[in-house]
């Protein structure tokens, strides 16, 4: 993988940082005005100025059409278009996250509280998903380290489990009769998965916040693992000492682990996993490429696996 | 019989208006037509190639069903389109012959080796790629040449496949997606509503009246 140099002067040391804390301010404030003015179009959508990362890849982006038009959200329906269409209903203004379990600090953080405690950076991901399609997104957040690190993990706490929002009555997808899955969406990682510097808390895309289908207000990015890892809209962030259960998992275990490393050699029961599309790239005459090991993280994460064998541990 | 049937002389049950056979077989391309034209200006959303494929896969079961409609349509509301059936089914055989070519080049890349692993390991190719099989013999032998070659019995007896069609494709459908979303399970009803219904009826009334010895 190519590490690019940040660049020599971060925007973070040209305005002083009481400054553009207080910029972030504004624009938080001015992002729930635009919620409640309910602007038909880019709803709440604000800007959120972020450092390039070295962790960033140079690959072509996916379109910002694609990557908020074609979404997994079960809560807002099945269907890829559904999220788009049917998230506008779900309010996340006021957010809390709620941190609790096996910390030193727990407690109840406003969003816009988390965001202004770290520095938001941008970082250009690949994305894969378990159903075998693949994109290149450019998200703003900040490493779930910084976070973790703040709250004082306990000795004990060897995973860290996540919690999507319960709100049936603002995610239509939710009441359907037959549950796709056993609400609410929860997701989890081990400790050592969770503080690698690439395991993102991600508050935008495309250098504006979030928009409603992709998880906002914040949402976890594992780059290296399938999508469905990435667990939406976060209201509950706890530090456990057993594996929690995930959404998915629960759902088939057969099919989705725990750990859902991308992996090109481990195929899932009902599919292949040896190649990918590239949503957006050749349209109807798309080309596979091959999926690479840890979705070409390898030199970053392999080492959080040595001795595992990731078949058993898929 | 195909000639003059439901105008006036069905007797019981509504008077439809004749369409011509050929004007149902233009009706049945449009969305293929519409699917293509859509896909090649870039039209169908962020993953045109698997839009395609699974809309071509949906109207091919669509037309299965609708074949499969006949007959219940006909028994419990009189409502006749016996002479529709043909075409309806020829749908459903093109539909899925589109569906597996869009597999075949566009989404495989005619890689013949994923192709076949893909046969051999993934119960829902498999189960797909035999339905298509099931779907040829019927769709080679849906002509009034065939079925005087072949004989009424025999022939009807060969069509009957079609249901073991119909249990496949919705096999197909449910196993291909993740989790159990309402869309698969709705046509899994259908078919098996449809099919519920001849084996219900045949177990009621035993002997058809036709076929008893005079």
């Amino acid at each position: 993988m190519l590490i690019r140099r940040p660049a020599d002067i971060l925007p973070s040391e040209i305005t002083p940082r009481e400054v553009y804390f207080n910029r972030r301010q504004w624009m938080a404030g001015a992002a729930g005005l635009a919620l409640t003015a309910a602007l038909p179009k880019g709803l709440g959508a604000a800007p959120l100025p972020a450092a390039k990362s070295p962790f960033s890849t140079d690959e072509k982006l996916t379109s910002r059409e694609d990557v908020t038009s074609y979404n997994n959200y079960y809560e807002f329906g099945t269907g890829k278009e559904d999220p788009a269409a049917n998230a506008k209903t779900l309010k996340t203004s006021p957010w809390t996250v709620k941190v609790d379990g096996m910390v030193g600090k727990p407690g109840e953080f406003a969003i816009e509280d988390l965001i202004k405690a770290s520095a938001l950076e941008e970082r250009i991901y690949r994305m894969r998903c378990v159903e075998g399609w693949s994109m290149v997104i450019p998200w703003v957040g900040f490493p779930l380290a910084d976070l973790i690190k703040r709250v004082e993990p306990l000795g004990s706490a060897k995973y860290v489990a996540f919690e999507t929002a319960y709100r049936p009555e603002e995610m239509p997808g939710m009441q359907s009769m037959f549950p796709v899955l056993d609400w609410p969406y929860v997701e989890g990682l081990r400790l050592d998965e969770a503080m690698n510097p690439l395991t993102l808390l991600a508050v935008g895309l495309y250098g504006e916040t979030l928009p409603n289908q992709n998880g906002a207000p914040i949402r976890l990015v594992v780059p290296w693992k399938y999508g469905f890892k990435g667990i939406k809209s976060i209201t509950r962030i706890s530090f456990v000492e057993k594996q929690p259960e995930t959404a998915w998992n629960k759902q088939a275990p057969g099919e989705y682990g725990f750990y859902a490393n991308v992996n090109p050699s481990v195929d899932h029961p009902r599919w292949s996993q040896a190649t990918e599309r590239r949503i957006g790239e050749g349209g109807l005459f798309v080309k596979r490429r091959p999926t690479l090991m840890f979705n070409g993280y390898a030199e970053q994460v392999a080492s959080l696996y040595t001795g595992m064998d990731l078949r058993k541990l898929y | 019989m195909a000639g003059r049937a439901s105008a006036s002389g069905a007797g019981k049950g509504f008077a439809l208006p004749q369409v011509p056979k050929i004007a149902v077989y233009i009706a049945g391309f449009i969305p293929a037509v519409w699917l293509f034209y859509a896909g090649i200006t870039d039209q169908l959303g962020a993953d045109p190639m698997r839009y395609l494929e699974q809309a071509l896969g949906l109207w091919a079961l669509r037309f299965l069903i609708g074949s499969l409609a006949i007959t219940p349509l006909r028994q419990l509301l009189g409502i006749n389109l016996l002479r529709y059936r043909r075409a309806i089914g020829l749908l459903a055989f093109y539909y899925a012959a589109l569906h597996l070519i869009t597999y075949l080049v566009l989404d495989q890349g005619l890689d013949f080796a994923a192709i076949w692993a893909d046969i051999v390991k993934r119960p829902y190719i498999t189960i797909g790629m035999a339905t298509f099989v099931v779907l040829v013999p019927l769709a080679l032998t849906s002509n009034n040449a065939a079925i005087r070659r072949m004989g009424g019995q025999a022939w009807a007896r060969l069509h009957r496949l079609v249901y073991l069609a119909a249990i496949g494709a919705v096999l197909h459908f449910v196993l291909v997606v993740k989790s159990w979303p309402p869309e698969p399970l709705v046509y899994a009803a259908i078919v098996a509503a449809l099919l519920g219904y001849r084996i219900v009826r045949s177990m009621v009334k035993k002997p058809s009246p036709r076929q008893r010895p005079a």
